[in-house]
């Protein structure tokens, strides 16, 4: 094995959002030598994207909320294919989390009596969502941030890891590089914490960054662990569709939990046509409802506006598709028809959502207090992920932890917005707690340096072919494109079958891929490798897709467009088979325990 | 389509120069999708960071004809297209390549800053009573994004280059929400008088000008925080006072 430098760990974290800080800190402070790993710069995750808030079931608004709801909310949302004891952890322990924050330094919004004020949020029966503004994403990273630097985290930005290396069974470390010079390097752990987020960048329209190409997810399918409900991408029904270069930049649930409506190029209120029978109970009957219930009466059941995202999705896709649609492909969202309403509407939109405010007003030359925006959906987050134990957070694989985004279990066949930023705290938590306790009783193992070399022999390829080789960027191009087409919101057999046929011909074309210049920085490189965990996710995500025949939560199929009663038993289940291709398994959704059943019939 | 000349500096470490890029636009493009479109079509290679796309992770800063700006926020017709436009690495921090600077200096300025330390929690359950307009003013140092742009334009960093004694506008306002933050009992005056400097501002605003958050730096976080050192360590009656206290 040639002379990489070498980094020892109790617990090697890799991804710097939410998770993965949160994992940190607290593997940190059980006393574990901890190291981050971050394809970017600290505090640049996605997570600073989150706009909306953390759902907390705290009652400081709306006293009638506890767990007890919001386990209900969540399952109800994930249309019950959720790992139950997930969301039992998730709605118990999520205040405790958002409290926690504070101590930290966070300053959320107020309400009246001095505590930490809670906002509507789809599919949200109480106002829950803990927040700043429009910008609770940037609170919540810059304060972990500031908490992570003081207690000797050790932390590697601008490093991407390549591989996870193994001794038997178990995890040992992993082995990667640094952006800035391109030398390798080996991270020698006792325990490993996947926190790296999504899948965002396999889709063209999207609101996710470079960064996400799916890297945790394949990580551990690679590594041996088995990938769950990976048919699920939520497709956010609201994001920019102009101008171009902004398309899918996300527009928050705030705008429509603040008392924003949708409209088509008609000005009709699309959504009340179409309610879902298990939300009937609790949708607003009339748009005088729907504005009280934004408004904060608590005897007022919620607009259509805030359904789930899926359903919310889907309307606007119908209206686009049936001619209905504004100018540029989507339809609009109207917050400034709330003057109506109020006396001084423009200033408390403003207030409410300063960087929507800003966003609109900077990159489209509209003041969102005079006009609607013009939205459409936009690839946004992934369900599936990483089998997790649900207590643990540790993969079939001993010794691989996954939090956040990449794991799967919390959220089911749909998330609800809120769910995310509460996920990252809860669950980044106890794989930080369960990482650390496991390299503590566990120890290190040995590193294969054959892994080590095939690895690096691999990664320094596409120089080999210099710049006569496949251009990197348009392979990643033409498989968000293709993805976009044959895998999106809605999605037939026929066309995931010839998803399937295309990514051979994408894997081939980005095994001849080729880089100019030297490994100093060098994006075209780091865009070549990515390649490999890109094209094997979304393979993943197609033959799951095809194997879902029912429409559920996310997964919408035209060719099935009823929901199923035998699908609602199982989560697919995907591993790498003995010969080397995706296994796709049923796996029986975890039963129910008496209270669970009783907190979902309470709130029927 | 319209095509337009964009000179981007290629080169590593100090060495380099402007490399002319011609390439056609369409309406609502901002700087860094022509810099990315460059990057895909011309120049695999080139290096230039990004993320969130939408001014809100603070990533993409550059200079754009010479004036420190964010490359996502940065639209095709606020700028003259008629001539060549010029995008360069931020000047005050060591450069890597391309478009590329190590910011490594700030994340470290920020680790000597004393943490954030609350007060007893207010309530049993361990949480605090704060009224809104108590906490405006720090959530609007909390609104930054960490881009450093800042920091580039401050010339104490950037003709000076004392960087090894003066914090920068960016922590100046982390200091400033942290003292003004109702619930931190930490105390950062001395330090701020001795080891961050911050007499060496002399509040030119080149920060405020060029925040992409619109942060009121100067006149909201700097000023204020110069007082309170001022009352601290200069006031002769003051210091009296406190001698009998």
């Amino acid at each position: 094995m040639a002379d990489y430098p070498v980094h020892e760990y109790d617990v090697l974290v890799i991804g710097a959002g939410g998770a993965g800080l949160r994992a940190a800190i607290e593997s940190s402070a059980a006393g574990a030598k901890t190291g981050v790993v971050t394809k970017s710069l600290l505090g640049k995750a996605h997570t600073v994207m989150a706009e909306g808030g953390m759902a907390a079931a705290m009652g400081n608004v709306d006293d009638r909320d506890n767990w007890r709801v919001h386990f209900a909310d969540t399952m109800r949302g994930g249309q019950y294919l959720n790992n139950c004891r997930m969301a039992e952890l998730h709605a118990k322990e999520a205040p405790a989390r958002v409290k926690e924050l504070e101590a930290w330094g966070a300053i959320f919004d107020r309400t009246k009596d001095g505590k930490i004020l809670q906002r509507n949020f789809g599919g949200h029966r109480y106002a829950r969502l803990a927040h700043v503004g429009d910008r609770t994403g940037l609170e919540m990273i810059r304060t972990l941030q500031d908490h992570g630097i003081h207690q000797g985290i050790e932390v590697h930005a601008e490093y991407t890891i390549l591989t996870l290396l193994k001794d038997g069974e178990r995890v040992v470390g992993a082995f990667g590089y640094d952006r800035e010079k391109g030398r390798f390097h080996l991270f020698h752990a006792k325990a490993v914490v996947l926190a790296t987020g999504g899948i965002g960048r396999a889709f063209q329209i999207t609101s996710n960054s470079w960064e996400y190409t799916a890297d945790g997810q394949a990580l551990a399918y690679q590594a041996g662990a088995a990938l769950l409900d990976m048919e699920f991408v939520q497709f956010h029904p609201t994001g920019m569709v102009w101008p171009p270069s902004v398309k899918g930049i996300l527009v928050t649930e705030s705008v429509r939990g603040e008392g924003g409506v949708l409209r088509n190029k008609d000005g009709k209120r699309f959504m009340f046509d179409d309610i879902p029978e298990n939300y009937r109970g609790q949708t607003a009957k009339d748009p005088d409802e729907g504005w009280r219930y934004t408004q904060g009466d608590k005897n007022a059941l919620r607009p259509p506006e805030l359904l789930t995202r899926d359903h919310v999705a889907r309307c606007i896709n119908r209206e686009v598709k049936a001619g209905r649609g504004s100018p540029h492909g989507g339809v609009f969202l109207d917050i400034a028809w709330i003057k109506e309403k109020l006396p001084n509407a423009a200033e408390h939109i403003k207030k409410k959502l300063p960087s929507m405010y800003h966003q609109f007003k900077q990159l489209a030359d509209l003041d969102i207090t005079k006009e609607p925006m013009e939205i459409g959906p936009t690839t946004h987050y992934m369900m599936g992920g990483v089998q997790v134990d649900g207590d643990t957070q540790m993969s079939a694989v001993p010794g691989l932890f996954a939090a956040g985004e990449c794991a799967a279990g919390l959220h089911g066949a749909n998330r609800l917005g809120g769910n995310s930023l509460s996920d990252l705290l809860v669950f980044g938590k106890r794989a930080g707690e369960f990482a650390a306790k496991f390299a503590k009783e566990n120890g290190g193992g040995k590193i294969n340096p054959a892994d080590v070399d095939a690895a690096a022999k691999r990664a320094v390829a596409p120089f080999d072919r210099g710049t006569a080789g496949e251009n990197p960027f348009a392979v990643q191009h033409e498989l968000q494109e293709m993805m976009q087409k044959l895998v999106g919101i809605v999605r037939v057999e026929q066309e995931m079958q010839q998803a399937l046929s295309e990514i051979p011909k994408l894997q081939a074309r980005a095994a001849r891929a080729g880089i100019g210049g030297n490994r100093e920085y060098n994006t075209g490189w780091h865009t070549a490798l990515d390649l490999d965990n890109l094209l094997a996710i979304s393979e993943i995500v197609a033959i799951a897709g095809i194997e879902r025949k029912e429409s559920r939560g996310a997964h919408f199929r035209d060719d099935y467009p009823a929901k199923s009663d035998e699908w609602g038993k199982y989560n697919l289940k995907i591993t790498k088979g003995p010969d080397g291709r995706p296994k796709v398994e049923r796996m029986l959704v975890g039963p129910l325990t008496d209270e669970m059943k009783k907190c979902i019939e309470e709130q029927k | 389509m319209a095509s337009a000349t964009f000179q981007i500096w290629r080169g590593e470490r100090g060495s380099g120069k402007f490399v002319d890029y011609t390439t056609e636009y369409e309406a609502g493009m901002v700087v860094l999708d022509v810099v990315h479109k460059i990057q895909a079509a011309q120049a695999n290679d080139m290096a230039v960071r990004w993320n969130c796309k939408a001014g809100k992770c603070g990533s993409c800063s550059a200079e754009i004809n010479g004036k420190p700006r964010l490359m996502c926020m940065t639209r095709l017709n606020q700028l003259d297209l008629t001539q060549a436009v010029t995008v360069e690495p931020m000047k005050t921090f060591p450069h890597v390549k391309d478009l590329v600077t190590d910011v490594s200096w700030n994340y470290e300025v920020k680790k000597k800053i004393q943490k954030f330390t609350p007060r007893k929690p207010d309530a049993p359950d361990g949480t605090w009573r704060v009224q809104q307009a108590d906490v405006d003013r720090p959530q609007e140092f909390r609104k930054c994004i960490e881009c450093f742009l800042c920091q580039d334009v401050c010339h104490v960093l950037r003709d000076h280059n004392l960087h090894d004694k003066f914090i920068g506008p960016r922590f100046l306002i982390h200091a400033a929400q942290l003292e003004m933050n109702p619930l931190d009992t930490g105390d950062r005056l001395k330090a701020l008088k001795d080891d961050y400097n911050i007499g060496y501002c002399n509040i030119t605003k080149c920060c405020t000008k060029v925040c992409p958050e619109e942060i009121k730096i100067t006149d909201n976080a700097i000023i204020p925080l110069k007082e309170r050192v001022v009352d601290e360590f200069y006031d002769p009656l003051g210091g009296l006072f406190k001698m009998f206290k």
